[in-house]
């Protein structure tokens, strides 16, 4: 820590920690190949069902949200500025 | 009382935040590790069924009832106190302790408490002592906010104890055991217990109050109120199915609004009311299953949330910073608070090998065994948003991301002990729920680590992951709030209040204008008479004055003849 440059300064090592990241998120959807998944539900026995439904009710959610911001986001001082916080 | 050697271990704690105000230095620390530490044995000498009865009234009291469900909120709630005032052991405050202590005694006391009245007592006893944990921070932010809070929690005080007057009316027992929302009484009793519980509309109080507290108070205010209402609403609404929605609801609710919020606590906060909805879905699926996910969760929860407001609040307290906007490269110079903080984030998002995944799922697989399909979707999706909103966001923003150039030193003693013994419970609990399954309220037929489970969570979570970066560009923090449903009392109610104050007091100075010449003119005429030869000041003859008496008592004598 002395020294100011960590490994992950280097946007080197980023990019191969995303490559590692890629060949993991692979690694766990190759895997429904070996690993018998036991579906509660027919949707769930789609192949890839977790990783798809992850990211996409992920981005939703991301979609959802900035779209709420719209709508109530307001400068942090807010409450602040007309003295309703004191 | 059956037997004169039982201590109540609300009230050792409440006794020792008597106490400690007194004490100075050493003596003050070591009172601040025991006390919880004897009522942590104090609870487990108890043996369980109605221990103290009390008739009070026309009712039968039960202050202290102990069966496994009161003494795992109870245990986990002076497990909470003990580490939390490791944590504070150097807060500078005099009060915080103490109030935190009052705080979570009152916490256990609802959980050992067999009757209702005994609940409501200690139910305000912990306003109190939040509101004093709130009140010590000593800023005017944390002062204005805990009259909003202490505002809203009198409020559900109020309304809580109206449904339990309601319901000893109409039922003469007080003690507290299952109810239905069938009666006026005891929809108040349930929506009392859903403001405490964080429940949306009134969720505001929440990250509006917690935050404002300092750097070791939220680390106490996360981990008792919720989770108190968490407990009654398992035994008093279970399988109460709009709780599901409700629960829901929260859910999503936490993850949106912690996804816009730039404060690195108030995002924790949000996730609070996220993490609460998880256990209220439980507790309205209402299986055995469901209920020991829900406690459970409570349980594991309260940890792992304590740890990110440890984490956070020594980020605090080392930079005085706490915009997620002006943080960032702390992991340089903070590595064991970074790992700290990253093992809770995993632990919130249910990692495999963390205590979330054990606790979490058994609510998920309760949903699946009841086929609610839609349930399950949103419990699956809810899952994925923990980890974006509070399993990602935060160690990102607050020790990653871009490099602030802060490098602020990682904590010594105390402070630093009390995060790696939670950290530490959170990996060990995952590992080994069996001691956690073993005092869960129903037997546990439950395996949380199948080949199927592990992965299919792994994929959620990661792919949530990819989903967080993919959407980094849009996720970037900004020095903005969202406008909560605090809005209402901060800014609207205030609004109204000066309009109609204005509109009142325009219409008296247009009255006062209109009518000002009638009420002039009508009080110079009256004047006058009060003037010498005004009417009230003329002589009277004598006689006329006997003719009216003469009048008056002939005019008695006709009507009352």
């Amino acid at each position: 820590m002395k020294s100011q440059t960590h490994w992950l300064d280097d946007p080197l090592n980023i990019k191969k920690l995303w490559r590692a990241f890629m060949v993991v998120l692979a690694l766990t959807v190759a895997a429904e190949l070996v690993v018998h998944l036991h579906p509660h539900f027919e949707l769930e026995s789609l192949f890839g069902f977790h990783a798809v439904y992850g990211l996409v009710t992920c981005l939703l959610m991301i979609v959802g949200a900035k779209g709420l911001a719209l709508l109530v986001k307001r400068p942090d001082d807010f409450y602040a500025e007309d003295g309703a916080d004191d | 009382m059956t037997d004169g050697l039982l201590f109540h271990p609300a009230l050792v704690m409440i006794a020792g935040a008597l106490l400690i105000p007194a004490l100075r230095g050493l003596a003050r620390n070591l009172a601040i590790l025991l006390v919880p530490a004897l009522a942590l044995v104090a609870l487990w000498l108890l043996p369980e069924g109605r221990l103290w009865s009390v008739a009070w009234l026309d009712y039968q009291l039960t202050p202290l009832a102990v069966d496994k469900l009161s003494r795992l909120f109870s245990t986990i709630f002076l497990l909470m106190a003990g580490t939390g005032g490791l944590f504070a052991l150097r807060q500078q405050s005099r009060i915080e302790v103490p109030a935190a202590f009052l705080y979570a005694g009152s916490a256990v006391g609802v959980a050992l408490a067999g009757d209702l009245i005994t609940v409501f007592l200690f139910w305000e006893f912990m306003a109190v002592g939040s509101t004093l944990v709130l009140w010590s921070a000593g800023t005017p932010q944390a002062w204005a906010a805990s009259r909003r809070y202490i505002m809203v929690h009198l409020a559900g005080g109020v309304i809580l104890f109206l449904g339990v007057v309601g319901h000893l009316q109409a039922t003469g027992d007080a003690s507290f055991t299952g109810m239905q929302v069938d009666s006026l009484a005891h929809w108040l009793i349930l929506i009392g217990f859903l403001i405490n519980a964080g429940a949306y509309p009134l969720s505001a109080w929440l990250p509006d109050a917690y935050p404002e507290a300092s750097w070791s108070g939220t680390v106490f205010l996360s981990a008792f109120t919720t989770k108190t209402a968490v407990y009654v609403l398992i035994r008093g609404f279970p399988g109460t199915e709009l709780l599901i929605w409700f629960g829901l609801f929260m859910v999503f609710y936490g993850i949106v609004y912690a996804l816009l919020e730039n404060d690195m606590r108030r995002i924790l906060a949000y996730s609070i009311v996220n993490q609460v909805g998880f256990m209220i879905a439980g507790i309205g699926i209402g299986t055995e299953m469901a209920l020991n996910g829900a406690a459970a969760h409570a349980f594991t929860h309260i940890i792992y949330k304590a740890l990110l407001l440890m984490s956070a609040g020594v980020v605090l307290s080392a930079t005085g910073r706490r915009k997620c906007s002006e943080l960032g490269g702390l992991f340089h110079s903070m590595p064991v608070t970074t790992i700290c903080g990253t093992i809770g984030a995993l632990a919130i998002s249910s990692f495999p090998l963390t205590s979330g995944f054990i606790s979490k799922s058994m609510i998920s697989q309760a949903a699946a065994d009841g086929h609610l399909e839609i349930v399950w979707m949103f419990l699956a999706a809810a899952s994925a948003g923990v980890f974006l909103h509070a399993g990602i966001k935060f160690p990102w923003f607050v020790f990653f991301q871009k490099d602030s150039g802060l490098r602020p030193p990682d904590p010594t003693g105390s402070v630093r002990w009390a995060m790696i013994f939670f950290a530490f419970l959170c990996i060990a609990l995952g590992v080994w729920p069996e001691p956690l399954y073993a005092i869960l309220p129903f037997p546990v037929d439950y395996v949380p680590y199948t080949a199927a489970h592990v992965l299919t969570q792994t994929q959620l979570l990661l792919f949530s992951g990819l989903a967080f970066f993919l959407m980094l560009n849009y996720l970037k923090r900004t020095p903005t709030i969202s406008l909560d449903v605090d809005w209402l009392w901060r800014k609207l109610f205030p609004a109204l209040f000066a309009i109609v104050g204005k509109a009142i007091r325009g219409a008296q100075s247009a009255i006062g204008g209109s009518l000002g010449g009638l009420i002039a003119s009508t009080t110079a005429l009256l004047d006058r008479q009060r003037q010498p030869g005004g009417f009230l000041l003329r002589s009277w003859p004598t006689g006329s004055m006997a003719l009216w008496v003469m009048i008056m008592l002939l005019g008695y004598l006709a009507l009352y003849y």
